[in-house]
């Protein structure tokens, strides 16, 4: 039904192949083109910390070994090609002997849930402003006071939160400055545990919302106005329903269906676009992880997170090319 | 049930519906569309009044008008609507929704997207029902949606359909069946310029004409097939330009048209006994922002003569139920000395 054909599905798929090929390709040759190699680098960085190391050059030369460092370069890229898509990344030099996909595995689900949080926040916030700034029986104060809420959008979110930090953290001292949850606690299913998670999420998922609701509002708007004009609306004015019923079982009803379309595609910037904020306000997800490995030269872990990342992305546009087709309302209202 | 004809023609002298000088205007940049201005008619108990005239005359404008329904940037400027003894245009929005349907339904006949695309076809005339009578329990709602479908000839299965796997034709059944749902004093239906093809067309409206019928519901039957409206109504409104220019019984309309444009809309009506070339002026009409002085039909009116161009003629009942807005005529029908010498020569 609709237009997913065979021929579609496998351009799709080819387009998805190529995009992790080609991002792997680049992960591998930014990492060999970077000045300086990460071995000598991490131990140079360990001799600086704990003083002389004995043996450098042979802990180096082990090392590289290790790594497979010494093999020709398209033997390393097919080994480093294999090793990517399996997710053996290595051990983290950081958090040796720690494994990259260890650390991976222990940050995902907190991105995941920052997303998991600030999206729906982000489409329900965006979509009842934009209803409310259409509808025609808004009262005007409130029809005033909306667009003064959006003067965030298009900011760079990272700018959001360092406003946040400064305003709420720092000098009102309303909420935490940094981390998922309060120092010293371990992570359980109390009221304590759960209402510092809260308290400590609301200035980095705050920052994540304001700088995009703006953009839903807008769309909201712009459909709530074109739907306002169908026929339908004017039969149900006719009919003598109850306003408020006529805005959302008729007009909001209608107008929010391309808005849902719009999320499938919003969903694949979930975990890439809070990357900044998540390192700003030192949360526990890939973001922080990415940050800290880039800021020590782990590139081992550099290379894992941004391989999640991409594949993250990669698949979420697969999926959403893949139903996009079926998701013309006609179709998918009716409900089998 | 059945009423004796004197009942009827009893019935038949009560007003239901008043409309007075309604003047309905858009307000576009360059100055303001005058879509309605200023009409008068009455509408009868149980009669059917065919509304005609080409498109863009005002027809929907009107409609829309009395149902005050008109949206920005239309607004009513002027005018007053008695419906049952109630003025409509000043009541207050609150108390006019509880006349919206019950007293006054609106079937926009021919408009494909009437109905919400998200919503099963029997909730979008339940919703009308229970707004109007309070919640009520889901059997009875059904029957009587049922029974609605049996009245304007519709299969069970459409009862949980989407609008969009209707036909054309059954679209407008269901809208039949909505705009009768809470048995209305005045139904309005609106035929805009029809997506139907003419057969589906006719015999929707032979529905429409038969459910009317059956409830003794009147009627405001917009269109611009003569043909149609001649086997449909009672009575016939035609509008040019935003007025009316004559009202009159079908018959005597068609036998005898007084306005010049009437006369130029019936001859208009193809026929197969006798081929005739399509007698219509077209393309003379005036901007609808700036009418002239005097008639609004001057522009492209055989008869013009110098005082249509500066009084314009107010609508006159000439004959017994017969009104006509023309200066062609004396106050008892006959026709002016100027005209009757223009027409020799
Ligand atoms: N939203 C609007 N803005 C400006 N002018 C409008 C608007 N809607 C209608 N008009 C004008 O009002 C006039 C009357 O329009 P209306 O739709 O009432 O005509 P109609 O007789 O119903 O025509 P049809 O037979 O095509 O349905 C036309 O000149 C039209 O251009
Ligand atoms: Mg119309």
């Amino acid at each position: 039904m609709g237009g997913l054909t065979l021929n579609y599905i496998i351009r799709r798929v080819v387009i998805f192949l190529l995009t992790i090929w080609v991002s792997i390709t680049i992960i591998f040759l930014v990492a060999r083109l970077a000045p300086g190699d990460p071995i000598s680098a991490m131990v140079a960085q360990a001799s600086a910390s704990m003083g002389v190391v004995e043996n450098q050059d042979a802990i180096i030369e082990g090392w590289k070994e290790y790594f497979g460092l010494n093999d020709p370069i398209p033997v390393q890229y097919v080994k480093f090609l294999g090793n990517l898509l399996t997710f053996n990344f290595g051990p983290s030099l950081i958090a040796f002997p720690a494994q990259v996909n260890e650390l991976i595995a222990r940050a995902l689900p907190w991105s995941i849930g920052l997303g998991l949080v600030t999206l729906p926040l982000i489409f329900f916030i965006g979509n009842l402003f934009g209803a409310l700034l259409a509808w025609r029986r808004t009262p005007g104060p409130l029809k005033a006071f909306i667009p003064m809420t959006m003067i965030f959008t298009s900011l760079p979110s990272v700018l959001a939160g360092l406003v946040f930090i400064f305003v709420f953290a720092f000098r009102m001292k309303l909420f935490p400055i940094s981390g998922p949850f309060g120092r010293g606690m371990q992570p359980s299913f109390t009221i304590e545990f759960i209402s510092s998670l809260i308290h400590h999420g609301i200035l980095p998922v705050a920052s994540l919302v304001i700088v995009s609701f703006g953009f839903w509002t807008l769309g909201m708007r712009g459909m709530m106005v074109t739907t306002e004009g169908e026929d339908y609306m004017t039969l149900a004015d006719a009919k003598g329903l109850p306003p408020f019923y006529v805005l959302y079982r008729y007009q909001v009803r209608n107008a929010i269906l391309p808005q849902v379309t719009a999320l499938a595609i919003a969903l694949r910037t979930l975990v890439a676009g809070q990357i900044l904020v998540e390192a700003i306000f030192s949360y526990r997800g890939i973001g922080t992880l990415i940050y800290t490995s880039i800021r020590n030269q782990d590139y081992n872990t550099i290379q894992g997170t941004s391989f999640v990342v991409i594949l993250f992305t990669a698949v979420s546009v697969l999926v959403i090319d893949l139903i996009y087709p079926l998701i013309d309302p006609r179709i998918s209202l009716e409900g089998n | 049930m059945a009423e004796t004809p004197a009942e009827q023609v009893k019935r038949r002298q009560r007003k239901v519906l008043e409309v007075r000088n309604l003047r309905v205007h858009y307000e576009t940049p360059t100055g303001d569309v005058i879509a309605v201005a200023g009409i008068d008619f009455d509408l009868y108990d149980g009669e059917t009044l065919g509304l005609v005239g080409e498109s863009g005359s005002g027809k929907s404008t009107a409609a829309y008008g009395i149902l005050k329904l008109v949206q920005p940037p239309g607004r009513i400027v002027d005018g007053d609507v008695t419906l049952d003894g109630d003025e409509l245009v000043h009541m207050s929005d609150s108390n006019f929704r509880q006349i919206r349907w019950t007293k006054l339904a609106l079937i926009p006949q021919g408009a494909m997207n009437s109905l919400n695309p998200t919503m099963r076809v029997h909730r979008q005339i339940t919703d009308a029902i229970e707004a109007h009578e309070g919640k009520q329990d889901k059997e009875t709602l059904r029957e009587r949606v049922l029974e609605l479908f049996r009245m304007v000839g519709l299969p069970q299965r459409v009862y949980n359909m989407f609008p969009h796997e209707l036909s054309g034709g059954m679209k407008q059944r269901v809208c039949i069946a909505m705009g009768i749902a809470l048995h209305p004093t005045v139904v309005i239906a609106d035929e805009s310029t029809s997506a139907l093809d003419v057969v589906v067309q006719r015999v929707v409206a032979q529905t429409m004409l038969r459910v009317k019928q059956a409830l003794g519901v009147s009627m405001i039957m917009i269109g611009h097939d003569m043909g149609l409206m001649a086997q449909m109504v009672d009575r016939i409104a035609v509008m040019y330009a935003g007025k009316l220019v004559e009202v009159a019984p079908v018959e005597t309309i068609f036998d005898e048209p007084m306005h010049p444009y009437s006369q130029v809309l019936i001859e208009s009506i193809p026929s197969l006994k006798e081929r005739k070339p399509l007698k219509i002026t077209e393309g003379i009409t005036h901007d609808p922002r700036n009418p002239p002085p005097g008639c609004i039909f001057q522009l492209r009116c055989p008869y013009v003569m110098e005082r249509c161009r500066s009084d314009a003629p107010p609508l006159r009942e000439l004959l017994a139920r017969h009104e006509v807005a023309c200066h062609l005529y004396n106050d008892d029908g006959s026709l002016i000395e100027d005209a009757t010498m223009e027409a020799a020569s």
